[in-house]
């Protein structure tokens, strides 16, 4: 796959790239392949300090790519990407002590209890017996006090993942990164770390949110940057983005669940189960009103109707199916 | 350039604990096959071999059964402990970590040191008193074992990146480790070899870090131990540097 982004850099107006001094991460045009795929071709946004600020795109798009550059696990082909002012390759032992990453895969030494582990990713970055008290808060704050002493390969899936969190934060850096840190995780403790995400940002950290889950991003994140194909496809505030979209959802009950529907609105379904069906309004060009008396003429009962407002999953799938039409 | 010395302390010390929490696997089993080895050769050729005028064949395979431990346990120190974090995926912990390429190695080698000299000790206590091994120079002891488990601490770290599969690794061990240390002088002295076999034994860096560790409890040797020195110094610095550059380049381990 090759980068497109030459003829369609009119397409990322929406960047927004902030004063160097307010920056927690700046990524500055930054390309990589992986042989003959292109990962990221030519991406470039910036973080402001103190922001919560999430990474979407659907697998494939670069977004794991783009948290490895930052971590310096994965290096570009070019471009630059620095984190609180340090660039990860040429200042990276500061670039990595201003970066907490909490992977998106459940790994764990298992030779080492859950202080230990602590201790030892503490150590890694410069920290002595000075940390210990910041060791003891996370594993009260994380609830991993009562298994502080147990193997890795004693704890459930739950309290593993609170480990990688608390090994992310050891070394107190001022920008942690959540690569997909819900995936698979069950409803309790999804909340549990979405609190816990709300509490380290109120507590002044720059939060990078990678996720799959829409909702996620837009019950926690203040921007939002859409990644597909390795290009920033859109950059904005949660409430830019869902202004752009200049849909609503009709959601009608009819009675009789075999009614078909007219021509003029049988073009506006968008999902239809049972007597349930959504149509998808323009904003101005589609009038309830006027999709109540067509209903009316056509002789349909509605039995109930409400109207709901798209989503950030509905602008996602905007953006992407437009983009593979374009393609 | 700043140095992060706790990392690399953390590091080592990590690497340590971490063979220190199987010692069963890690040094009683290398003692007791060294001992098993003891047991059968010396029993066997004891009465029929004398490879230097006055001494036992056992006191001349004491030493050569230590060193080759030595070599051995440093190897699968590092190598296993690099495998072992990336096939768990945990190595991510230490690439996130701000430490250099040369942090790595050297927490790496000297653990890899640590763990060798341990073994090799075990080895030595149960088997050279018992036997009547001389300890002509405990100084020339000393330095090749630590020169010894270095090289070795540093060829697994390279075998230890290099291999994507337990079954690379394996090969590397069975195909590489394991003949250059057996073919490398440990149960005979290469002058009893045929000429060719005894020009092939020249190029088996092996011969001479186990030539000049003998050298140091039996005061003979093959070759002189400064040329083992030397030879053992400039493999090691081959081997640092190839494996310096792989670290700098994050080879297989930073894409």
């Amino acid at each position: 796959m090759a980068c497109e982004h030459e003829h369609r850099r009119d397409r990322q107006q929406t960047l927004i790239t902030l004063d160097p001094a307010v920056c927690a991460v700046t990524i500055d045009n930054v390309h990589k392949r992986f042989g003959q795929v292109a990962a990221l071709c030519g991406v470039t946004f910036d973080i402001a300090r103190g922001e919560f600020f999430g990474l979407l795109g659907p697998n494939g798009a670069g977004k794991s790519t783009l948290i490895n550059i930052m971590a310096g696990l994965v290096r570009a082909d070019a471009g630059r990407v620095r984190v609180m002012g340090h660039d990860v390759v040429r200042a990276y032992r500061r670039a990595r002590a201003a970066l907490g990453v909490v992977p998106q895969e459940l790994v764990y030494d298992p030779f080492f209890s859950v202080r230990e582990i602590l201790r030892l990713q503490s150590g890694y970055f410069g920290w002595g017996k000075e940390n210990e008290p910041w060791i003891e808060e996370l594993l009260e704050t994380l609830d991993l006090a009562p298994k502080a002493d147990a193997n890795l390969q004693q704890l459930s899936g739950g309290m593993k993942r609170r480990v990688l969190i608390a090994q992310a934060l050891v070394h107190r850096p001022q920008v942690v990164v959540l690569d997909e840190p819900t995936a698979g995780v069950d409803v309790e403790l999804r909340k549990a770390l979405w609190e816990f995400a709300r509490r380290l940002h109120r507590d002044g950290h720059t939060i990078v949110l990678t996720t799959h889950y829409l909702e996620e991003a837009e019950s926690l994140c203040d921007r939002i940057a859409i990644l597909h194909h390795g290009q920033v496809r859109a950059l904005d505030t949660k409430h830019g983005l869902l202004a752009r979209h200049p849909y609503r959802l009709l959601c009608l009950t009819v009675a009789d669940e075999h009614v078909r529907l007219p021509e003029s609105l049988a073009r506006l379904i968008t999902a239809r189960e049972g007597n349930r069906i959504t149509l998808r309004l323009h904003r101005l060009d589609d009038q309830i009103g006027g999709i109540l008396n067509t209903l009316h003429a056509a002789g349909i009962a509605v039995a109930d109707l409400h109207t709901r407002d798209p989503g950030l999953e509905d602008v996602f799938l905007e953006l992407t199916a437009r983009e593979e039409e374009a393609a | 350039m700043s140095v992060n010395w706790r990392g690399l302390y953390t590091l080592f010390m990590k690497e340590v604990m971490r063979f220190l929490k199987v010692t069963v696997q890690t040094l009683m089993t290398p003692v007791v096959t060294a001992l098993l080895y003891l047991l059968v050769f010396t029993h066997v050729l004891q009465e029929h071999v004398e490879v230097y005028p006055g001494i036992s064949y056992t006191a001349f395979l004491v030493p050569g059964l230590v060193i080759m431990t030595v070599i051995q346990n440093a190897f699968a120190n590092s190598s296993s402990s690099l495998i072992q974090s990336k096939m768990t995926g945990n190595l991510v912990f230490l690439l996130l970590a701000p430490i250099s390429g040369t942090e790595f190695y050297l927490a790496f080698v000297a653990a890899a040191v640590v763990r060798g000299l341990m073994v090799g000790l075990g080895v030595y206590l149960v088997a050279g008193p018992l036997q009547g091994v001389p300890l002509h120079s405990p100084g020339v002891v000393l330095a090749f074992a630590i020169l010894s488990s270095a090289v070795l601490g540093g060829l697994g770290v390279i075998a230890g990146i290099w291999a994507e599969k337990f079954e690379q690794l394996a090969a590397f061990q069975n195909f590489v480790i394991l003949p250059l240390s057996f073919l490398s002088g440990v149960f005979y002295s290469i002058h009893t070899l045929p000429d060719f076999w005894q020009e092939v034994s020249r190029f088996n860096p092996f011969f001479y870090m186990i030539d000049g560790f003998r050298h140091g409890f039996l005061g003979v040797s093959d070759v002189s131990p400064w040329l083992s020195l030397g030879v053992t110094v400039g493999f090691f610095a081959a081997i640092s540097g190839i494996c310096l550059i792989m670290l700098h380049r994050g080879y297989k381990i930073r894409r």
